[in-house]
């Protein structure tokens, strides 16, 4: 495979290979962020610390039958 | 439903969470057959014989770079004149994705340059006016992060994206305007593209699959400035009430 790239297969494969690694970066980013920011929102819903429409929503929820 | 619905983050947040899954399934096969057909069916240039394959990642980073750097111009420009609520929140979401593709596309320019110019790099029209941008996107990123008040630093961002979007026909033209080292345009051009079919088509296949992946990244990208936004939010009522500020 490699020899099929002819003589200058190295900058090939390394082209390929940094474009990977930086899109992984990005995905991982993304999906690090993602989680850390899920848990610090649920953090401060657990301390009753909540937006104003969904305080509404759960009022909703205990008023009705 | 009305593009205006999405101003609305909940709603957006609630829509983004349907299309994820199908944007990212699009991606991975737009994006394998894409890659598939370039190293499997694609032929050797008779120029530059196999650094060809370079091309199929090359362009489409080249060509995302700027386009993000447009979504953002556009993004600016809801957020100056239409005040849209999450115009900014596009604006900053897309700024890091923007920088990553600009930097792929910096990096296999090289790569490429070095085996078919004999140079990693040269400072002619094309390629400094894409270091440009990418130390523009670097400037955003950090502006951002510099003002503490949100919508205060939307503002001042959205100023300067609009400024420097001029950068973006220097990009496109810099091959025609200036003698460079760069190719002139070869895919879209005045008179048809001069890659051939063979090339042509897993290019663009590649392209749509890189294009996929941007809007992906930049939507899980959106989701989370609305969660970091409503944070601060709740932590400034948090601070502004006694109980919270005792929590």
């Amino acid at each position: 495979m490699i020899e099929a790239l002819g003589p200058h297969a190295g900058f090939i494969l390394a082209a390929y290979g940094v474009t990977i690694a930086i899109v992984l970066a990005l995905v991982a980013w993304v999906l690090i962020d993602g989680r850390s920011l899920r848990r610090q929102l649920a953090d401060l819903e657990t301390r009753g610390i909540r937006r104003r429409s969904a305080r509404k929503a759960a009022l909703d929820r205990a008023a009705a039958p | 439903m009305a593009l205006l619905d999405l101003a609305n983050p909940t709603r957006f947040m609630t829509l983004t969470d349907r299309l994820l899954p199908w944007l990212w399934a699009a991606t991975a096969l737009v994006l394998g057959t894409g890659l598939y057909l370039a190293f499997f069916v694609a032929p050797a240039d008779y120029q530059q014989g196999e650094t060809v394959k370079i091309m199929f990642i090359h362009v489409p980073a080249a060509w995302l770079a700027m386009f993000g750097y447009g979504m953002m111009a556009v993004s600016a420009l809801g957020t100056l004149v239409w005040r849209h609520p999450l115009a900014d929140v596009a604006a900053k979401a897309t700024a890091p994705i923007g920088a990553a593709f600009t930097l792929v596309a910096l990096v296999t320019g090289s790569l490429w340059g070095k085996p078919m110019w004999g140079t990693w790099w040269e400072w002619d029209a094309r390629l400094t006016s894409v270091l440009i941008l990418f130390l523009m996107y670097l400037g955003l990123i950090a502006l951002w992060n510099a003002i503490e008040d949100p919508n205060k630093a939307g503002r001042v961002a959205a100023v300067l994206i609009l400024v420097g979007s001029i950068n973006i026909p220097i990009i496109k033209f810099s091959v025609d305007w200036w003698n460079t080292l760069h190719q002139p345009a070869s895919v879209f051009r005045m008179g048809g593209s001069t890659i051939a079919p063979s090339m042509l088509y897993p290019l663009l296949i590649c392209a749509v699959g890189a294009t996929l992946l941007f809007l992906a990244l930049s939507l899980m990208a959106m989701r989370n400035e609305i969660l970091r936004r409503r944070i601060r939010a709740l932590r400034l009522v948090a601070a502004a009430s006694p109980a919270g500020a005792a929590a």
